[in-house]
Formats: C-alpha cells, sequence, structure tokens
C-alpha cells in the first residue's frame, strides 16, 4: 500500500526531514518512507516511484508544502498516517541554550538581541528567501556564511557590496565550507589549527585541502569560503580579496592558498594582481586552467594535493610518504585491473558528491586528452544531455541543483547515489566506477556503509557477466571526524575498492585505466 | 555589535543559526555557542509580499 499525506505550508529543513523519513523507514511493516518537500522536481521523483496518483493535493503541492509518503503493510502505513504530526515535532537534537526556558528567537534581529556577542549567521533557508535573510544578518552586524544557492546575481553583488561597507564578509551564497575561529562551518572536516590560511569558492575542494593539510601533520588556520560565483566578473571576487586581506594580516596565517575554478578575466586579472603584491608567500590553484606566470611569492599548483603540497613546503614542512603519487603504481594497478575485463567494458562513470572533485577529475582528464561528458562539463567537454543517466564515459555531479531541490545534499543522503550506482552496475559496458566519500560534520555517519552494498551488487553483476568491474575511491576526512577516515577506508579495502590517498590521485588513475582501455579498442581494430 | 573580519579569524565566534538546524547542532556539539532562529517562510512563502512588508517596517 502507497500513500500520500501533504501538510499545506508546513516548513521543516531538508536534512529534518530526512533523519523523520529514516526513523519512520525503521517502523514494522513500513518499506519506504520519504518525507519531503514539495517542490516539482521531489513530486516528479515520487510519482516515479509510483506515489500520489490521482491525489489532488499531492498533484497541487508546492515548495512550502511539506510531502510524506508511506509504502507498506496496510496497518503500518495508516497507523503513521495517523500521527503524522506527532512524527514530525520538532527533536532533531537540543534545543538552542539547553537549559533556558525562553523559546528560540524568530528573527535575526531578536538572535542578536539575545546575544549581542554574535559574530557569524549561518544561513540555509531556501534560496527565494536567503538574501532577505543575509541582508536582515548584515544590518544586525554579523558576518554571513550563506549556504543556500539559487540567489540572484544581482542580489548577491548588493549583498557583498553592502558587507564592504560594514567591514563586513559574505561568505556565499552556494558556500559549502569554511573554518572560523577553529570551528568548521557547513560540511567541515575535522582539522588541527595551524599556520596554513585558505580562501576560495570550492566548498569540497576546501575539505580536501583541509584534510590532506591535516593528514600531512599540519593544520589550517582558517578557511575563508566565498560562495562559486565570486570570482565570475558579475561579482569581481568582492569575498576573494577581502578574504586575501585578512589572512594576510592574520598573524596566525604564515602561507595563503587561493583555490578556485577559472575565474573571469576581469576578477582574474584582479586576484593576480592582488596576490602579486602579498606580503606571505602565497599558493594559487585555479583548477582547469594553463599555468600562466605569476609574480612574487606565488606558487602555481594544478591539482588540489599539489596546492596542499606546496602550501606545506611553503610552511617549511614536509609531505609524507603516505600521500605521495608515484604514476608507475598507478598504471600498474590500472594495468592489473583492465586485464580482468571484458570487451565490452570500455566506460567510466564518475558519481561524485563533491562538485569540485568532479570539475578537478574532469581537468585531469582533459590534460591526457581524454573526453568524458558531464553535467558540469569543464569547457571543452561534452554535456550530458540528461543528468540522470550517463553515456559513453561520464563525470556527474550529484551535488548539482538538480539533484538537491527540496532534498539534503547525496553527502548527507546517499540515496540517489546508490541508486545512480545499481544504473551503472547494470551497464555491460562500465568498466570503471569513480567514487568519493566526504567525512566530516554534518556528512553522513557512515557514507562508505551507505554504498557499500550497491558496490557489492554491481561488482557481482559484472561477474555473472564473466567480467570485472573495477571500483575506484578516495576518501576525504581525517582520523578525528566522527566517521574515522582508516575505519572507512578498511571497509572500501575490504569490498575489494582501490582506494587512493587523494582524489586527484583516484581521477589519476582513471585517467590511466581509460588510456589503456582506448589502447585495448585500438589494439581490436 | 560588529567584528571586523580580521577579528573574527583571531576569536571564537558565536553563531546564528537560520535554517538547516543540523549545522547549528554540529558546532554547538564542538563546544562553540550557537543561537538558532526559529524560522519559517516569511508571508506565506509569498517572497513578493514578503519584500513589500519589508519596505512598509
Amino acid at each position: 500500500m502507497r500513500k500520500t499525506i501533504v501538510k499545506q505550508n508546513r516548513y521543516f529543513d531538508s536534512v529534518f526531514l530526512m533523519l523523520v523519513a529514516r526513523r519512520i523507514a525503521a517502523q514494522p511493516g513500513i518499506r519506504d518512507a520519504s518525507a519531503v518537500l514539495g517542490t516539482a522536481a521531489n513530486r516528479k521523483v515520487l510519482a516515479a516511484m509510483g506515489y500520489g496518483a490521482g491525489d489532488e493535493a499531492f498533484a497541487g503541492a508546492g515548495p512550502n508544502d511539506l510531502v510524506l509518503a508511506l509504502e507498506g503493510e496496510p496497518a503500518a502505513v495508516d497507523a503513521v498516517a495517523a500521527e503524522a504530526d506527532s512524527w514530525l515535532a520538532r527533536g532533531s537534537g537540543a534545543p538552542e541554550g539547553a537549559g533556558s526556558a525562553l523559546p528560540e528567537p524568530r528573527t535575526v534581529a531578536e538572535a542578536v538581541a539575545r546575544r549581542p556577542d554574535a559574530s557569524v549567521a549561518i544561513i540555509s533557508v531556501p534560496g527565494q528567501h536567503a538574501a532577505r535573510e543575509a541582508r536582515a544578518a548584515l544590518r544586525a552586524g554579523l558576518h554571513v556564511f550563506l549556504f543556500s544557492s539559487n540567489v540572484s546575481a544581482e542580489d548577491e553583488l548588493a549583498l557583498k557590496t553592502e558587507a564592504a561597507g560594514r567591514g563586513l564578509i559574505v561568505m556565499g551564497p552556494d558556500c559549502g565550507t569554511a573554518f572560523l575561529g577553529g570551528a568548521g562551518l557547513g560540511f567541515a572536516n575535522a582539522v588541527r589549527r595551524g599556520p596554513i590560511g585558505i580562501v576560495g569558492p570550492t566548498g569540497t575542494g576546501m575539505q580536501e585541502f583541509a584534510s590532506l593539510v591535516h593528514q600531512a601533520g599540519s593544520g589550517l588556520s582558517s578557511g575563508i569560503g566565498t560562495g562559486s560565483r565570486d570570482l565570475s566578473d558579475a561579482i569581481g571576487g568582492l569575498s576573494t580579496l577581502a578574504g586575501i586581506e585578512a589572512l594576510e594580516a592574520d598573524p596566525a596565517t604564515q602561507v595563503l592558498t587561493v583555490l578556485a575554478k577559472p575565474p573571469g578575466a576581469g576578477a582574474e586579472a584582479r586576484l593576480r594582481k592582488r596576490l602579486d603584491r602579498c606580503a606571505k608567500p602565497v599558493v594559487l590553484c585555479l583548477l582547469g586552467t594553463e599555468d600562466r606566470a605569476v609574480g612574487g611569492r606565488v606558487r602555481l599548483a594544478s591539482t588540489i594535493d599539489e596546492a596542499a603540497r606546496l602550501a606545506l613546503e611553503a610552511a617549511g614542512q614536509g609531505w609524507p610518504r603516505s600521500l605521495a603519487c608515484d604514476p608507475g603504481e598507478l598504471r600498474a594497478a590500472a594495468v592489473a585491473e583492465v586485464g580482468r575485463m571484458r570487451p565490452e567494458q570500455r566506460h567510466i562513470r564518475g558519481l561524485f558528491s563533491g562538485g569540485t572533485l568532479c570539475y578537478q577529475a574532469q581537468a585531469i582528464f582533459r590534460r591526457a586528452g581524454l573526453a568524458v561528458r558531464s553535467n558540469a562539463p569543464l569547457p571543452g567537454m561534452a554535456e550530458l544531455p540528461d543528468p540522470h543517466r550517463s553515456l559513453g564515459s561520464t563525470f556527474v555531479d550529484l551535488g548539482a541543483e538538480i539533484f538537491v531541490d527540496g532534498r539534503p545534499h547525496p553527502m548527507i543522503d546517499a540515496t540517489l547515489r546508490r541508486k545512480r550506482l545499481d544504473q551503472e552496475g547494470e551497464d555491460p559496458e562500465v568498466a570503471v566506477v569513480l567514487l568519493d566519500f566526504i567525512l566530516g560534520a554534518i556528512a553522513s555517519p557512515d557514507p562508505v556503509g551507505d554504498l557499500l552494498g550497491a558496490a557489492r551488487g554491481a561488482q557481482r553483476a559484472a561477474r555473472r557477466r564473466g567480467g570485472h568491474l573495477c571500483l575506484a575511491a578516495s576518501v576525504c576526512g581525517t582520523d578525528q571526524d566522527t566517521q574515522g577516515l582508516q575505519t572507512q577506508v578498511r571497509a572500501l579495502a575490504e569490498a575489494g575498492v582501490l582506494v587512493f590517498p587523494t582524489a586527484a590521485q583516484a581521477a589519476a588513475f582513471c585517467q590511466e585505466a581509460m588510456l589503456l582501455l582506448a589502447e585495448r579498442k585500438e589494439a581490436d581494430r | 555589535m560588529t567584528m571586523l573580519l580580521g577579528e573574527l579569524l583571531q576569536g571564537r565566534p558565536v553563531f546564528v543559526n537560520i535554517g538547516v538546524r543540523a549545522f547549528g547542532d554540529s558546532l554547538r556539539a564542538a563546544g562553540y555557542d550557537v543561537i538558532q532562529v526559529d524560522w519559517s517562510p516569511p508571508a506565506g512563502g509569498d517572497v513578493q509580499l514578503a519584500a513589500l512588508l519589508d519596505d512598509l517596517l
């Protein structure tokens, strides 16, 4: 039995709803449960699962309405439906100021009136409301970490200009990660403090950088996120430049790193000019751009792990052997894997939860003259016609807007990535699946465990066809993350997954495998 | 009271969280002070009406 319940004008955040759905799904007699906002994308997914046929309330639900979808034994479904409100009663962790009897403030201004020493607003409301809340935060004297996406460039420019006038910074919109005063904001790993500062728009890029710096024995002074569009010419790098200014003046920062995707031409010129006159050593990594000469104390990196290595060197620290890459070993591993595959296995499928890691993998492939399709293509790579279906060799960013509209990011909720992995496992032409696993605060308590069943299923399906599916992965995280880096790596290795110490190395391995597959195809002709 | 970015990097931030509660929960678990705002879409989710009300107030 399937049933949908619509609660009009009930707002809950998507992470809270996912936890509610998980608790309901664990009830005896319930086989499937979803609790989502009634966005068009969510209704489409539910309809494809067989929910809501002929249900007018479901068809008319909107992004401000809650949809609860249940499948299971009729008695169990009816029991949950009858108690829907109590399932949705608040209860995600301790309320603000545990021990205080005060109700939570309803506005930013009320919150600041209660705590005049508040300094940073973290805003993750739906995009259409985000600029309003960010403006209120700036006017209350707060720096803004703006996780929400779907904020217009016009609003972004206005917010950042207002922030600059007030001596504040807006990190975002679409800012995934920051490290401020020892605190990790958004998706952030547990890293020790140290001499290396980083600024830039890349959420998972910053996580990978911070984790590698930690694994190498050093630490971060601060990490200033800027939002994915900051270095476009429309915004002109306002937050990036403010971040550079602050890190240059910060006594705890010895080395400054800028990690970004390719900026607009004007913004890049301003950025390089500013870095040229930086008083501290700088590492600049613009993923997917060809290296161009930079003056002063700027060193160039083409991958995130190279940026971390150069930053450590500039701070007078070495790069451990455990993180180093031996191209000969990558090639040998690829030869061993490809040798076990059937002739029709020729495609690589990268299923990324980290957008920057998807971008970096494409940059690595492009440098080797290899093409992939992607829903977030680098210049020169083809756009994937249907993001939900791979075609040829494909790198898909599952954190892209189309996959997260009204539902949690794949780092939190693995459902869509698991289904996509099932799909790839059924395709006899798939040779290699590349996966990233991101640990840290907010992320799933067991990112590897979420996908292991699907990974084993895909491997079995390939074996039944007489072939061998190669699974390659990297894990972004530290020993201090609650998921435990070593625990996650071990679980992958035990399942026969090849685990590489950095995302760039995992992509470089796939590059070697793809070159071998291409050579094999050529030899067969 | 506004804290400049340089001071923020050296100090210990106090957070106001608006939206996904898990962001505040994780900071609180790490020992930081967080004030959670009990947010719901303004003007029943009507963005234009909310902007109009903002202008009036």
